[in-house]
């Protein structure tokens, strides 16, 4: 079988070897011989992405930022809006209720992060070594973030009911609290405990995941070195094991606080914000705002907000892990 | 082969006799309301208006929490999907003002339909918008207010009865003003009856749509809770929060931490009924609607029934109920007219009621025999007319959703005070109304 360069005629060497020397001088400037250059190909490849992104999210930015300087209110879009300037802004930030809500999200993305971090570390430090039914435990700790979260928040609004859910018998049984005596989504004191409870059920192995891909990547002749130096166990923890996962733990940690802070299936389906607005997160009062008072403008403002802070602390936090790494 | 003529001119009559049958039969009408009891009632009732007309009726049933959510999202989108609504009565202002139905001025005085022929309450909660104008969006359809049951076998026990008597120096009975209520009530709490570990009262707590406003304002209103100065529209400050409305939402409360069963935290209709006919409550705060069912699954030896207790500045209750509209983008308004107007007519109101509706028509209600036609019927008179609404603005949704942060805050999550929560829900409206242009 002939090579197809074999086949081409003399005359079109002397164009090839032009065109090559051409690419070679400008990289991407090369032309095919349909007569579309690489960098055309390269275009015709990004531009639908391009193009998806500007629909699906520049836009809808750009379009959020103007509804946020209006009184528009999506449920009565045949009416006319105002521009209100910067006045939903200065509203949502001079409002304690929203100060309220911000709180509550702080302390829910607080308390869920830690208990994750610490658990998932400590189930990560467990599955790295080799024991027997590893792999069956493995899949067992990973099945909770594989489940949806509206059908977490479904089952576990079931296992809180206080007549009939299984939670409150299980604790009954430990502690010999009659178990019609207290109930997690209503009670004032617990409701923001059950919310953090099942996301800790949900997301430990997903920080588990990461931490254990941390520990793999420790080279084993570092422990070797730390051993001939006579380090003890705790020693190469906090000197080897500690450090080394440190990067990991802190992408962890990122990643859940981007979603935690912005959580809204789990907390609407188990609460709903209540009771009262105990654990209402600004996520929540933002779909009130938006979806039950219609105030879309107002909202979209408090969204532009949202994003800010959530970028903005992202931005903080991606500098201090590259330090971090650096070390 | 030769197709007789005979046989020709048969198929042609049986194609046309079919075409016109289903041109006939696709005349149809979509009705829209919640998913409950009187709904069946009127489906049924409906029947006899397919029957008289050729027109089939479709419902459009969806339950309580979503209704509102729905149906205001089907009105502001245009949608023809209903044709009949049958709104609540705060969406009147908003449908009104919006062009969301249609008015009916005109239809009724054609028709002979008069205003003056049925309760006067529900024409204003339901009909008019601007309120106390005669300006007609709906016909009063279903009448409705907040009532009470209590259990009559546990009231009747002698030994009940006689302990009552000694404790407070009064006979075991329903009571009659909220003193009265929380006596009752406490009584009652934790005590073992049948065995079984029983509770005081049901009241209404739920966050989401409309539930905890729907059962606070049962003692507001009594407490002298008023919307507005109503000298001067909108003037809020003073009413909203003054020293009586601050007195009866401490009584809401202490109703809750005293006299209600664990966990009846986000409590509505549905919870409140399930609670009463499981024999966990010795008194229910419900809608009169349910009380045919439940009087139906009780039996007359457990269930009895009164009306809401009263207060120092006055005797109230909640309305509840829904008036008849036919939506302005519906393509059969003549139609759905029609079926108004069979609506109106005095025997389709009399076995309306029979079936399970509550008819506003006068002559149904001031019939002498009505009083006496279901032990809840009397309570039922007696309590439309003492009922105050809630706001029927375009605003209601956002008035509403204020009003249920505020009260559950401080009802269910101990949010600081009932002065602070009247406070907040001053400045909320105050804002709302701003914002609308009031």
């Amino acid at each position: 079988m002939a090579l197809p360069h074999a086949s081409m005629s003399a005359a079109k060497i002397p164009d090839m070897i032009e065109v090559s020397s051409a690419a070679a001088a400008r990289p991407g400037q090369s032309i095919r011989s349909g007569g579309i250059s690489d960098r055309g190909i390269a275009w015709l490849f990004i531009t639908p992405t391009i193009l998806l992104l500007l629909a699906i999210n520049i836009f809808p930015l750009i379009w959020t930022v103007r509804m946020s300087l209006t009184n528009y209110k999506a449920n009565m879009g045949w009416m006319k809006y105002r521009f209100v300037g910067i006045e939903n802004y200065v509203d949502i930030l001079t409002d304690p209720d929203i100060w309220d809500a911000m709180q509550t999200t702080a302390r829910f993305v607080f308390w869920s992060i830690s208990l994750e971090v610490l658990l998932g570390f400590g189930l990560a430090l467990l599955i790295n070594r080799k024991f027997r039914g590893h792999s069956f435990w493995t899949t067992v700790i990973l099945l909770p973030m594989m489940l949806s979260p509206a059908v977490v928040g479904n089952f576990w609004t079931f296992l809180f009911q206080p007549q009939s859910g299984l939670f409150n018998y299980v604790v009954s049984f430990f502690t010999g609290i009659d178990p019609a005596s207290f109930q997690m989504i209503g009670d004032v004191k617990l409701a923001p405990w059950s919310i953090v409870l099942v996301d800790v059920w949900m997301w430990t192995p997903y920080v588990m995941l990461i931490c254990l891909a941390g520990l793999r990547s420790i080279p084993d002749y570092i422990y070797e070195a730390a051993e001939v130096d006579r380090a003890s166990v705790w020693r190469r923890f906090w000197s080897v094991t500690l450090p080394m996962v440190m990067p990991f733990l802190m992408l962890a940690v990122l990643f859940r606080g981007i979603e935690n802070f912005k959580m809204f299936d789990m907390v609407n389906l188990l609460t709903n914000g209540g009771p009262g607005s105990l654990t209402e997160t600004v996520s929540i009062t933002l779909k009130r705002a938006a979806f039950e008072k219609w105030q879309t403008g107002w909202s979209s403002a408090l969204a532009i907000i949202l994003f800010l802070t959530v970028f903005g602390a992202a931005n903080i936090y991606i500098k201090v892990l590259n330090s971090v790494k650096r070390r | 082969m030769k197709i007789p003529s005979r046989s020709i001119f048969a198929g042609v009559l049986a194609t046309a006799m079919v075409l016109v049958g289903s041109a006939v039969q696709a005349k149809s009408l979509t009705l829209c309301w919640a998913a409950w009891d009187p709904a069946n009632a009127l489906v049924e009732l409906s029947k006899d208006f397919t029957k008289q007309s050729g027109i089939e009726m479709k419902f459009e049933f969806v339950p309580w929490t979503s209704y509102a959510d729905r149906f205001l999202n089907e009105l502001n989108s245009h949608s023809k999907l209903c044709d009949l609504i049958i709104g609540d009565s705060q969406w009147v202002g908003g449908a009104a003002e919006n062009g969301h139905y249609v008015k009916l001025n005109d239809f009724f005085d054609k028709n002979g339909i008069k205003m003056s022929d049925f309760a006067a309450p529900t024409v204003v909660g339901y009909s008019e918008w601007p309120k106390n104008t005669p300006n007609y969006w709906a016909l009063p359809a279903m009448g409705d207010a907040v009532g009470w049951t209590y259990r009559k076998d546990w009231f009747g026990r002698p030994e009940l009865r006689a302990e009552f008597k000694t404790k407070y120096g009064r006979d075991l009975a329903p009571p009659t003003n909220w003193d009265e209520f929380l006596q009752v009530a406490k009584f009652f709490q934790n005590r073992v009856i049948d065995g079984k570990k029983v509770y005081g009262a049901y009241i209404f707590t739920e966050r989401g749509s409309e539930g905890i406003t729907m059962g606070v304002t049962n003692v507001l209103y009594d407490y002298g809770f008023q919307y507005d100065n109503p000298k001067k529209p909108y003037d809020l400050n003073g009413f909203v929060n003054s020293p009586g409305a601050v007195k009866g939402l401490e009584i809401y409360k202490q109703i809750f931490d005293c006299c209600t069963a664990p966990g009846m935290t986000n409590a509505y209709m549905s919870e409140g009924l399930d609670a009463f006919k499981s024999g966990q409550v010795a008194m229910q705060m419900n809608w009169f609607a349910f009380f045919p069912g439940l009087y139906k699954a009780m039996g007359p030896d457990k269930i009895g029934f009164f009306v809401n207790p009263a207060g120092p500045a006055g005797h109230f209750t909640q309305l509840g109920g829904q008036g008849l509209s036919v939506v302005s983008y519906s393509d059969n308004r003549a139609d759905a007219l029609q079926y108004m107007k069979w609506f109106a007519q005095p025997a389709v109101q009399k076995k309306w009621w029979s079936l399970g509706g509550y008819s506003c028509l006068n002559s149904v209600l001031n019939d002498p025999s009505f009083p006496s036609s279901t032990p809840f019927a009397a309570d039922f008179l007696a309590s439309m007319n003492m009922v105050k609404d809630f706001w029927a603005e375009p605003i209601y949704a956002t008035l509403l959703l204020d009003m249920q942060k505020r009260i559950h805050d401080y009802v269910v999550a101990n949010k600081g005070t009932a002065q602070d929560a009247l406070n907040g829900l001053t400045k909320d409206w105050t804002r709302d109304f701003k914002d609308a242009g009031k």
